[in-house]
């Protein structure tokens, strides 16, 4: 095991693919010689060539239409949208186009599309750059939605997506770039898709989160347990589709939930998880199932205004007290 | 107007095959107007009556390899490719053995076959898929080309830039083909479309070859057709290409298209493909009225083979309700019996 930044994992993986795969190529803005958005294409544009590496016009939605016309006729493209609040402007080729094709054509074509874009706030850029819609893309049928939050996972599931046969939105999140973990040695190493992670376990609690608000669950979790509070913490770490199982065996377990998520609560991706757990473990509960989101305002550029506009481990802890009437 | 000197690799039966193709489209979609009365077909039908000369003198110059993406209103370049008027009909129908397994309907017909690679129906989504095969021809090192379909509405989508664009500066071996048949839905393009009267100039911006062509005459659409797939296979980079045509119905069945004024209708009803092709095969002394009424009795008989083929098709099965969605893995939320 070595220990690697995010950013590594992800370009690691992309080096992988078009080393392994003729087939594959990437395309997006800047990914060229300016080295991608968020340098994870670095020197690919160098040892590629501009043939595998297509730096493309600022138009996202040929970004992904190109994509998923080539997808169609067997090659396997990697775009990239520079950030997730700009998949708007492709938001037809996503959600009309690639998530349908195959099921309108009777299964006559496939789409082997690996749309990766980086979600989350917290970056001091704005409201318009701080959106958090992998919640939006997982309510289509059709798309695989996919949310590494570390190194490891970065690794195990993109290898896992470039096995599927179907578009995905491999969402990464902007603040984790910079953060290390440990990478798995092994080229066999895979995650399997629709599979939680069960980060830590605890009998007091279940945090669930997804992307960065995984780790932000268990820190929250690091502050509880030093005042005596156990917590199971999971990762989703895919949204479609979604492993409610895990979640639903932690409830039975601990008896008592609470959901984390970035982007709002009204709307948010948390309520579903929380449809899910009454639906399935309604008897188990002890007290109603809580949820910490971001707030209901678009995120603001002030530092101060913006950290309390999205969840941390302190809110999370305290939200967590509140539920365990330890507050 | 060509003459038929003018067309020597053209035999006789080639003329009377794009004949029976026009034919074919047009009273295919009679029936399918009549279908969509008696209620097999529902949901949205936009027939091509008038446009047949294009998907019939386009199409027809491609090879068997190339690629045809079209919108919605995709009948006729279907039946153009060489899908089954069966296959057609019963996937208006809805049936499961349509060419989309009854899952796409009228607007999303789809042959993997015939690299027939789909119509769509959310204006200009096309255009940007359709450079995307063309990449994938380039990347390849293939010399294939791509057709693309789309009307003079779509060239007011943001798509329609982002594609002609993309498709440029990278060279991609695409054929931008514009139905410009003067109106999108409701709205006639002298009050949407800037260009309206010299929309082929819109390429310009593109640095991109483009052409002009009567579109209801489908040995010129095909002359054009042939030069253009010349120079696209030989690398030359995309082309544009708008047909000038008219619907002689309206928008879909559900629009009588009284919005359209009584003059225009006439002049474009005198402009009709097919009696000018008759007439054409006629004057050149290619053909008699006994050759036409062989041809016109026998798409007949096929259009009522198909319709009768669509009605007796069964519907898809409920399982089919959850296939198709993922190739690896079964959608989400299949009901699993015993519950609630
Ligand atoms: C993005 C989008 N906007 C609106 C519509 C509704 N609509 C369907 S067809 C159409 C008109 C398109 O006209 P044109 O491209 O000229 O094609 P034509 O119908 O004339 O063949 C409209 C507005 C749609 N399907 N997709
Ligand atoms: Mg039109």
């Amino acid at each position: 095991m070595s220990v690697i930044t995010y950013r590594d994992a992800v370009s690691s993986v992309l080096r992988e693919a078009l080393d392994e795969d003729e087939r594959v190529f990437l395309m997006g803005e800047d990914i060229g010689p300016y080295g991608g958005a968020f340098a994870v294409t670095k020197g690919f544009y160098e040892q590629y060539g501009k043939k595998r590496i297509k730096d493309s016009p600022l138009a996202e939605s040929v970004i992904v239409g190109a994509g998923v016309g080539a997808a169609m006729v067997g090659l396997r493209p990697v775009v990239e949208l520079m950030t997730i609040n700009f998949s708007l402007l492709a938001m037809d080729q996503i959600v009309n186009h690639a998530a349908k094709i195959r099921y309108m054509s009777g299964g006559q074509f496939s789409i082997p599309l690996i749309i990766r874009t980086v979600t989350g706030a917290g970056a001091s850029v704005g409201a318009t750059h701080s959106q958090s819609f992998e919640g939006w893309y997982a309510s289509v049928p059709g798309l695989t939605v996919v949310t590494p939050s570390t190194p490891r996972d970065v690794i195990g599931l993109f290898r896992s997506c470039r096995e599927l046969n179907d578009p995905v939105m491999f969402v990464e999140h902007i603040l984790l770039y910079g953060t290390r973990g440990e990478a798995p040695d092994s080229g066999d190493f895979r995650i399997p898709i629709g599979q939680a992670d069960l980060r830590r376990t605890g009998k007091d609690i279940t945090l669930c989160g997804y992307s960065r608000m995984a780790l932000v669950a268990e820190q929250a979790a690091d502050i509880l347990a030093r005042e005596g509070i156990e917590a199971d913490v999971i990762d989703l770490r895919c949204l479609r589709p979604l492993d409610s199982e895990t979640i639903v065996n932690s409830v039975k377990k601990t008896h008592r939930a609470l959901m984390v998520e970035e982007t709002t609560r009204l709307g948010g991706f948390a309520g579903e998880l929380v449809s899910q757990i009454q639906e399935d473990a309604f008897d188990y509960l002890d007290a109603p199932v809580g949820r910490v989101a971001g707030a209901e305002v678009p995120i603001p550029y002030s530092f101060p205004l913006e950290q309390l506009a999205i969840p941390s481990a302190e809110s999370v802890a305290a939200s967590a007290r509140k539920l365990l009437n330890r507050s | 107007m060509l003459k038929a000197a003018d067309v020597p690799e053209l035999t006789k039966t080639d003329l009377l095959g794009f004949y029976r193709q026009m034919k074919l489209i047009r009273e295919f979609e009679r029936e399918s107007e009549r279908q969509y009365t008696r209620g097999n077909i529902k949901g949205f039908l936009h027939v091509y009556n008038g446009e047949e000369a294009i998907a019939v003198g386009a199409i027809n110059t491609l090879r068997e390899d190339d690629y045809v993406v079209t919108h919605y209103r995709d009948h006729g370049q279907a039946l153009a490719r060489g899908i089954g008027s069966k296959e057609v009909m019963a996937e208006l129908m809805g049936k499961a053995t349509g060419c989309s397994n009854g899952k796409g309907g009228s607007m999303h017909l789809f042959s993997s076959e015939l690299n027939f690679m789909g119509g769509y129906a959310i204006v200009g989504g096309q255009l940007c898929i359709a450079a995307g095969i063309g990449l994938a021809v380039q990347y390849r090192g293939n010399d294939q080309v791509v057709l693309c379909f789309f009307g003079d509405g779509a060239v007011n989508e943001g798509e329609f830039h982002e594609a002609m664009n993309l498709a440029a500066i990278w060279n991609l071996p695409v054929i931008f083909f514009c139905e410009h048949n003067l109106y999108g839905m409701g709205a006639s393009s002298k009050e949407t479309l800037v260009m309206w009267d010299s929309l082929h100039e819109m390429a310009a911006a593109y640095g991109m070859d483009r052409y002009e062509v009567d579109g209801n005459d489908v040995l010129e659409v095909r002359d054009l057709m042939q030069k253009i797939n010349i120079d696209v296979r030989a690398g030359k980079g995309p082309a544009f290409v708008v047909a000038r045509t008219y619907r002689l119905r309206g928008h879909s069945v559900a629009d009588p298209a009284d919005y359209r004024p009584d003059d225009e209708v006439s002049y474009w009803a005198g402009q009709d493909p097919i009696p000018r092709f008759r007439d054409w095969l006629t004057q050149e002394g290619i053909a008699t009225v006994e050759d036409f009424d062989e041809i016109d009795a026998n798409v007949d008989e096929e259009v009522v083979a198909a319709a009768e083929f669509g009605e007796l098709s069964p519907w898809p099965e409920p399982d089919d309700l959850y296939h198709g969605v993922y190739t690896d893995r079964p959608a989400e939320g299949i009901p699993t019996s015993g519950s609630s």
